[in-house]
């Protein structure tokens, strides 16, 4: 076992929250098409309220703090929260779109201490990505910043979301981040708006596409593998947790309500009203997710995939229930081994039972009339 | 050593957990872990002295002024060579530990 699983592993059994997302705003200089977010600022917490949720973060033992937004360069106070928190000892991880980044700005990131910066890219060419992030010269800002960064020694990861705009791109980005010796890092899912609205959801790259990339050796390594059927069901992982989400992480947005993840959006409490430890320790909704197992999934459980899938609690969530399948990641698991999903058939065996009860009905009708 | 001041490197990042210290290295992410007694001589890592530190552990654990002082001698040199722990002539500002 390595330090970092064993480091989980202890977390875990201790309940101690080792890593926090953080949105330091909503607000963003980029529109793009995917987005989750809306962009007004409904009452960012203050620089003030920050260092103090900092200092209760590290108490609690979060070790990996992630700023992200939004765009977080839109705080004016960014760099006197992200010196707090190097201060305070936190690994920081940095999501930007970077187009506010210069030299001084990468110069000064690399003096506090800054572990990684990821940076949102969507395609090599600027029509494209330009076109995604309704900014004209995006691109170009972005890699101007992505050199900056690299010449400072940064570690900088090119995160490359797949939309159906920009599925062919991928490779290309790759090559990119090859160029400008950066990490790459692929997301095919596009998840619903935070408000429940669903329509960005027609973004989602088709399922011939998703193959392609489940089948990539550059992406996932040795495909056989990454694409073997899933093992016979083993009765310990039905002992398992679906990820760290309100185990060992959670998310607090701009405005200090806490939930399990980012992508998970069930209110758990407020920064502003409750000490972080309480919301964290206390919280119904925390423990509801925490108390939740594979054996403990009414679908799931019975799935060939559920060991391996890669089920994401929170996209099942906002499809309705927590402890219900995750329609994309189903998609994931069937594109990747070719086996269909127990969520999938579920999905299926709804409408069809809909189906024999109006066509039973006229019969029944007949015979009693007859 | 023992007339250079030593401290925790400046980019690391460090936490307890269950009695024991996790520290990441900026750079590489790589995960060191330091059991109880390695612990202590990390919070006492604020800038103090050798003789300093082995007369704190010598305070917290039973052990001899020798024994705390060739530990510890032995200790720093590890951490220094794997760039936890740096050492400079001048002392630095105490850091919060």
């Amino acid at each position: 076992m390595s330090l970092f699983q064993d480091l989980n592993e202890k977390a875990f059994y201790l309940g101690v929250p080792l890593s926090a997302h953080l949105d330091l705003t909503y607000r963003c200089n980029e529109r793009c098409d995917h987005c989750y977010l809306d962009h007004d600022d409904k009452g960012e917490m203050t620089t003030a309220e920050i260092f103090g949720l900092l200092d209760q973060l590290a108490n609690a033992g979060v070790l990996m703090l992630t700023f992200s937004g939004g765009e977080p360069f839109l705080r004016r106070d960014l760099f006197e929260i992200i010196a707090r928190a190097r201060a305070l000892t936190f690994n920081v991880k940095l999501k930007t779109n970077a187009v506010m980044i210069r030299e001084a700005q990468a110069k000064r990131l690399r003096e506090l201490g800054v572990n990684k910066v990821q940076i949102s890219v969507y395609s090599h060419r600027p029509e494209v990505h330009d076109a995604i992030t309704r900014v004209p010269g995006s691109l170009k800002r972005t890699i101007g910043a992505i050199r900056f960064l690299r010449s400072q020694g940064l570690n900088v990861t090119l995160a490359n979301v797949l939309m159906r705009y920009n599925v062919h791109d991928g490779p290309e980005v790759q090559k990119l981040a090859r160029e400008l010796d950066a990490k790459y890092t692929l997301d095919p899912t596009i998840t619903p708006m935070m408000n429940g609205d669903t329509s960005v959801l027609s973004l989602r790259i088709a399922r011939d596409d998703l193959a392609n990339v489940v089948r990539n050796p550059d992406l996932v390594g040795d495909v056989d593998q990454f694409c073997a059927p899933p093992s016979p069901q083993d009765e310990t992982a039905m002992d398992d947790v679906p990820c760290s989400a309100g185990h060992t992480s959670c998310y607090i947005s701009p405005y200090g309500d806490v939930y399990p993840c980012v992508q998970f959006p069930l209110p758990c409490g407020n920064v502003r009203r409750e000490r972080f430890i309480d919301i964290w320790k206390n919280s119904a909704p925390m423990n509801e997710v925490r108390s939740i197992r594979l054996r403990d999934l009414p679908t799931c459980s019975t799935c060939a995939h559920g060991g391996t899938c890669t089920r994401c609690p929170g996209l099942a969530y906002m499809e309705g229930n927590m402890r219900g399948p995750s329609s994309a990641d189903c998609e994931k698991s069937f594109v990747r081994t070719g086996i269909v999903t127990a969520g999938m058939k579920a999905k299926n065996a709804g409408p069809l039972i809909g189906l024999v009860q109006i066509a039973a009905a006229p019969a029944v009708g007949a015979g009693g009339t007859a | 050593m023992s007339e250079q001041f030593i401290a925790r490197g400046p980019t690391l990042a460090y936490r307890m957990l269950g009695g024991e210290t996790i520290i990441m290295s900026a750079g590489d992410s790589t995960l060191f872990s330091l059991d109880e007694v390695g612990s202590f001589i990390w919070q006492k890592a604020d800038g103090r002295t050798l003789d300093s530190i082995a007369a704190d552990i010598c305070e917290e654990y039973d052990v001899t002024p020798e024994v705390a002082r060739r530990d510890a001698e032995e200790f720093v040199a590890a951490l220094v060579s794997r760039g936890l722990l740096v050492l400079s002539q001048e002392q630095p500002v105490r850091e919060k530990s």
